[in-house]
């Protein structure tokens, strides 16, 4: 052992998982919040699974395009898709702005990053309005969580000619699927408009500025890109497959 | 944003198809909605890209997210599968 060479004391180490600093180049509290949107992730997946798999093994099921063709408070049918795809546009142009506020993050700009972010809050709150028309809607009609509409009314979702026993038993699960699945993902966006305005606050009061960095804006962004994603998840399985 | 024009256009084609292509011409559903998932990792990928940066971070972080997400998609396609079994197991 003390024949041991030594080595350069001040060799600097330098690979990245040497130890002293981030291995993939990130703030900690950007890593971590990937590491939690995986997680969202599954969790979200889970619940869209179980869908999939209840539906394509169901022998009939309420069709999409016959539940969902209004525009609550203007049209009553022969609407199909037309609310969902208003919510879908609200929410994607949302995470466009909220790509600008980050952007502006970078330039260090403040009054810009605040604009941005109050863009990206009231497009939250109008997604959370349309679905919350959503759900009154389908409410109207019947459909709850355990709950669901009259035989006369349920006939006109199905297509084919299923039994009465049929039609209850789908429409039960399609019912607590969809108010669980929108329900859960409603919370996330709820959340993150909270979130959002805390950041838009705390951008208002100078603490990003005085901090050096907008890093805080990045990491909610990623959050509320991650809500825009499940969106378009959720908005395939439900709508249109 | 060049991406959000792609994310428009691809939503605009799923529109396009549900509403009209496949009940005009009459496609089967099997055939559609592979289509729909399909469409939709593709403006799940552009958003996680772009938006969320992902793209530009490094590699091995970017893999530490998409290795993952990956499986999560092979549970999909075991789940779907199975329930093609589930049909005659059901009432």
């Amino acid at each position: 052992m003390s024949t041991a060479v030594a080595q350069p004391v001040d060799e600097v180490k330098s690979t990245p998982w040497s130890g002293g600093r981030s291995p993939f180049d990130v703030e900690y509290g950007k890593l971590m919040m990937w590491f939690f949107l995986l997680s969202d992730a599954f969790t979200f997946s889970t619940l869209l699974i179980s869908y999939g798999a209840l539906r394509f093994s169901a022998p009939t099921w309420p069709a999409p395009s016959l539940v969902f063709q209004s525009f609550p408070g203007l049209i009553e049918h022969g609407a199909p898709l037309v609310f969902v795809g208003l919510m879908t546009l609200i929410l994607i142009l949302s995470s466009v702005t909220m790509v600008l506020a980050v952007e502006a993050g970078h330039r260090n700009s403040k009054k810009e990053v605040v604009t941005w972010m109050l863009f990206t809050i009231l497009g939250g709150i109008m997604f959370l309005s349309c679905q919350a028309m959503e759900w009154t809607h389908l409410h109207s009609e019947g459909f709850w969580w355990g709950h669901v509409p009259t035989v006369e009314v349920m006939k006109e979702f199905f297509k084919g000619n299923p039994t009465e026993a049929q039609m209850t038993m789908t429409s039960h699960q399609f019912a607590n699927l969809f108010f669980t699945i929108t329900g859960f993902h409603g919370f996330h966006v709820f959340s993150g408009v909270i979130i959002n305005i805390i950041i838009t606050v705390n951008v208002l009061l100078g603490t990003y500025q005085k901090r050096g960095s907008y890093l805080m804006v990045e990491k909610i962004g990623l959050y509320w890109h991650f809500v825009d994603l499940v969106w378009v998840f959720v908005f395939t399985f439900f709508y249109l497959v | 944003m060049k991406v959000l024009y792609i994310l428009l256009g691809i939503t605009g084609i799923e529109f396009f198809i549900a509403l009209y292509l496949g009940p005009h011409y009459g496609i089967p559903s099997h055939w559609i909605n592979p289509i729909y998932i399909v469409l939709t990792l593709f403006k799940a990928f552009y958003i996680v890209a772009y938006f969320m940066h992902l793209k530009f971070e490094k590699l091995d972080m970017a893999l530490a997210i998409i290795v993952p997400i990956l499986f999560i998609i092979g549970l999909i396609l075991v789940l779907t599968n199975e329930s093609h079994y589930w049909i005659d197991l059901r009432l």
